[in-house]
């Protein structure tokens, strides 16, 4: 039988990758945004504060910070419900580990963004107020448009880099195609059949982003011009 | 609310973390660089039947987790009788061989793409002065493409650095005890996630920093030649 019967398994636990990347990956472009706008609002403390969350992201591995915030959010949530005179709350791993994923991805996207919007020139943004747009305005009609085709290829990178980081979920528990992967190894003492099956399936996910977001691209781009030599 | 107790009695358990993880870092990034400066001078090579099987392998190795890649190699592998009966099988069964190679094989994907990237970048003129004095290949290759593309990696070669040292953490996983596997012990024996993770946070932070750190002072030796020249003022 193909994969020993395991292989509706190993698919539910795609689905579940998948979910878990899309949720993660929506958090992090919140955080992102807010990074960004805190990096380019001028404020002195919105600055610094942004500076502090990106350069502690960044200098942490990602496994560090998903046990630290895991196990040290449930601590620290049971403190507070106690405090509270509530019960005890069992933390769903689901949510912390895609809350955890978002949170360190939205710093590297913070950098993503920030550049993007970097990337258009001022005189556009003036010229939208010139012409008596507010400041909503010029973000929906001016920036956020030209936004999406300077951020799309670092913005690629990250969602390349985080599917792959889901897999270190399954450390903290949760259900996921490593897994799933580790349950049908244990049962049927084939690992390399089925490691070596979810690597495909992530192969397969990454491929299938690449192609996409470069259409995506291309569609930003239409406007553009590339330099012939 | 810190205990400093604890982070004091398991202070020394850290130390012995780092020490395994720096000798990860080391053992895996000599074995990849070693290995992708071949492979880089195969990747831009104009013989498809050279460049295509590396490209091949860098696309597989960046395509799918390293977590998953430890896996396939440290369990998966016990699933071939053939390798458990053969000679290399206490090889294999062992957690620091398995984790080193496969943050070597991991970080030779990467680090063959980097080179790669700085390989082609070399201004051709160079190249064709090279080849009118008559330079054979490797001559080429070893007095002018590779110690100018190596130069010019540098900066994205120290992101690498800093990406081997962070995923040693994942050695954690196959039972090795180095500085994340230090955290989670004592974690687990003590519940103190804060004073466990948050020792282990600062010891990575500093090991990043340092390594950045270091990459600069390099590019200040290697990359002088490219740093934007100090306009001379006027009263001068």
């Amino acid at each position: 039988m193909f994969l020993h019967g395991y292989f509706p398994a190993i698919l539910e636990g795609l689905r579940s990758t998948l979910l878990i990347s899309a949720t993660s990956l929506s958090i992090a472009c919140l955080f992102g945004l807010i990074g960004a706008g805190a990096k380019l609002s001028g404020s002195r403390v919105a600055g610094l504060a942004a500076d502090v969350y990106t350069t502690l992201i960044r200098g942490l591995p990602e496994l560090v910070l998903l046990l630290l915030i895991f196990y040290g959010g449930q601590i620290m949530v049971n403190a507070l419900a106690d405090r509270a005179g509530l019960g005890y709350f069992d933390i769903n791993p689901f949510l912390a580990g895609t809350l955890t994923l978002g949170f360190i991805f939205g710093a590297y996207l913070t950098e993503t963004f920030r550049g993007a919007i970097l990337a258009i020139p001022r005189g556009q943004m003036e010229a939208g107020k010139a012409y008596g747009m507010t400041r909503g305005q010029v973000l929906r009609r001016i920036i956020l448009p030209q936004m999406v085709r300077h951020a799309i290829p670092g913005f690629t990178n990250n969602w390349l880099v985080m599917i792959k980081a889901t897999a270190l979920l399954s450390i903290i528990g949760l259900d996921d195609m490593v897994h799933r992967a580790n349950l049908a190894s244990a049962a049927t003492r084939a690992p390399f059949t089925f490691y070596a099956t979810i690597a495909g399936l992530y192969l397969a996910v990454t491929t299938i982003s690449i192609l996409l977001l470069g259409w995506l691209e291309r569609r930003f781009s239409l406007g553009v011009r590339k330099v012939e030599f | 609310m810190i205990d400093w107790a604890l982070l004091a009695e398991s202070w020394p358990l850290y130390l012995n973390g780092l020490k395994v993880s720096l000798i990860l870092m080391a053992i895996s990034v000599s074995a990849s660089f070693l290995l992708s400066v071949p492979l880089a001078i195969a990747r831009v090579s104009p013989n498809p039947w050279l460049s295509k099987p590396v490209f091949l392998y860098t696309y597989v190795i960046r395509g799918t987790p390293l977590l998953v890649q430890l896996y396939m190699i440290y369990f998966g592998l016990a699933q071939f009788e053939w390798l458990r009966e053969s000679i290399a099988w206490p090889l294999f069964r062992n957690a620091w061989f398995c984790a080193w190679l496969a943050f070597a094989l991991n970080s030779t994907a990467y680090t063959t793409e980097i080179l790669a990237g700085a390989l082609r970048q070399t201004p051709s003129g160079e190249l064709e002065a090279a080849r009118s004095l008559g330079m054979s290949t490797a001559t080429i290759y070893g007095r002018i493409l590779l110690p100018s593309a190596i130069r010019r990696a540098l900066p994205q070669y120290g992101n690498e650095l800093v990406m081997v040292m962070h995923a040693t953490s994942i050695a954690s996983a196959v039972t090795i005890v180095e500085l994340t596997r230090t955290a989670r012990d004592v974690y687990y024996n003590h519940l103190a996630p804060f004073e466990a993770f948050g020792l282990v946070a600062v010891f990575y932070f500093v090991i990043t920093f340092a390594l950045v750190g270091l990459v600069k002072l390099l590019e200040g030796r290697f990359l002088r030649h490219l740093r934007p020249m100090s306009i001379p003022s006027k009263a001068a």
